[in-house]
């Protein structure tokens, strides 16, 4: 019997910044919309995060930062996953950005970046539209 | 290279304790995939050697503070640990959020550990359907210790004293009054009793209760040999973790020395829900199979039972001896 593969996610909050109602918000709106989202809480170091998604297998993580400590973390991020042989999971970002940085994110390879005002509904769209579940390891 | 010698190279990464092919092979179990089936039948022989603890309780008892604090305790022996943690998918959704990490961040980076999150998808019982496959593999992938949290649950939900060699029930003071206690179901699993967040107002009269029912049931102890121990914890400072460890090992050693056979009927008890687990969800995939195969599909026969044109009994009769001629 094969059950419907869902959508895993990790919403994690990397560095010192401890304000996690915005991500607490959106676990809250990926669960409704029907995704295993697993919330590891504040102060996760990128290798904290790293591990995580690679031993609860994620196809995405989503990263909430508010302190502007993005240009540390998020490269380290995406350099562990490729150090893990797990450049295949997406990662996007929310919180807050300035404007001019949002290009040399995506260039490292940050899928998306929502901004304050961007819309549950939105982000949901976004990650049905983008996010499937991968292929089993044996076919 | 062929599907053969693909699934050896996945069996043999998961024996070496490949973190990224064990995550990514739990994932496929979760999901029922069927060629995970075939990578299980070769890890199956390399199981065994684990100690399955199962902590269960009510939701906010403790029950993944203590697992983080025990985590620290066996760690300090050497020996490795693998999670299985388990919390609810919303009903209505369909999703989850897996929130047991939170507690257990000091291990993250420890290569001696392993977590995994578990969403129930709708299974009853304190447990997922997959959680005695994911047992399997963390045994086979070298763990020596596999602690096994449940759902938070309430007074039925006793698959866990199926799946673990020894069970630890979570209370805290002030849970319940002494007919909770009387109940059948929950308060009967537990090998150890653990009265968590123990400096809490009436944190004595719950230990009392907790010895008067045991006492109760000595029926139970004269057939086992195991006294069930009660013990007081604070998880988040730590206190009492120690005597815990040391009552864990003591249920181990009893389980392994004793005449009454513990430890071969804790395997038993293992192998036989296990083995009936496969069955049933083989069956019904075989059944299912072969129905489609002639163009009977599922939602047909659920529509006949739903319009009344057909009772579920007689209708079942009719497949089985349909389909399992």
């Amino acid at each position: 019997m094969e059950a419907e593969r869902k959508i895993r996610i990790l919403v994690a909050k990397p560095g010192l910044d401890g304000h996690d109602r915005g991500a607490r918000i959106v676990a809250r709106a990926f669960r409704d919309a029907g995704f295993e989202v697993i919330y590891t809480g504040c102060h996760q170091s990128p290798e904290q995060i790293v591990q995580t998604a690679v031993q609860e297998d994620v196809d995405m993580i989503g990263l909430s930062i508010l302190s502007g400590a993005h240009t540390y973390s998020f490269p380290r991020i995406m350099e562990l996953l490729g150090e893990n042989n797990a450049e295949d999971i997406t990662v996007v970002g929310g919180g807050i950005f300035p404007l001019e940085d949002i290009p040399k994110l995506k260039e490292l390879g940050i899928k998306e970046i929502f901004e304050p005002g961007a819309k549950l509904s939105d982000i949901i769209d976004w990650v049905r539209q983008n996010i499937k579940p991968r292929q089993a390891v044996v076919a | 290279m062929t599907e053969k010698t693909l699934h050896m190279t996945i069996v043999d990464q998961i024996l070496k304790g490949n973190v990224r092919t064990t995550a990514r092979v739990l994932r496929d179990i979760d999901d029922q995939i069927p060629s995970a089936r075939s990578i299980l039948k070769e890890l199956y022989p390399h199981t065994g050697r684990a100690h399955i603890i199962g902590l269960t309780g009510s939701p906010g008892v403790g029950k993944s503070s203590l697992v983080d604090q025990l985590t620290l305790r066996i760690r300090k022996e050497g020996l490795t640990v693998g999670i299985l943690a388990v919390d609810p998918t919303s009903p209505f959704s369909g999703g989850a959020i897996l929130g047991d990490r939170i507690r257990m961040q000091r291990h993250f980076l420890d290569p001696g550990v392993f977590i995994r999150s578990l969403a129930t998808r709708g299974h009853f019982g304190g447990l997922t359907r997959s959680t005695n496959d994911m047992i399997t593999v963390l045994d086979a992938m070298g763990k020596d210790i596999i602690l096994v949290e449940t759902v938070g649950v309430g007074q039925d939900e006793v698959e866990i004293a199926q799946s673990a060699h020894t069970t630890l029930l979570v209370t805290i003071p002030g849970m319940g009054d002494e007919i909770q206690a009387i109940k059948a179901g929950i308060m009967e699993i537990g090998n150890i009793f653990v009265v968590n967040k123990a400096d809490r107002e009436g944190g004595r009269k719950t230990l009392q209760e907790l010895r008067n029912l045991i006492e109760l049931g000595m029926r139970r102890r004269e057939e086992t040999g195991w006294e069930p121990l009660i013990l007081e914890t604070e998880a988040v400072k730590g206190r009492g973790i120690e005597e815990l460890y040391q009552g864990i090992r003591r249920h181990r050693e009893y389980l392994m020395t004793n005449d009454h056979g513990q430890w071969d009927s804790a395997l038993a008890k293992r192998a036989r829900t296990h083995f009936i687990e496969v069955l049933k969800d083989e069956l019904l995939e075989t059944i299912l199979h072969r129905m489609a195969s002639r163009g009977h599909s599922l939602e047909t026969q659920i529509e006949k039972v739903k319009n009344k044109e057909a009772d579920p009994y007689s209708l079942v009769q009719e497949i089985l001896a349909r389909e399992l001629r």
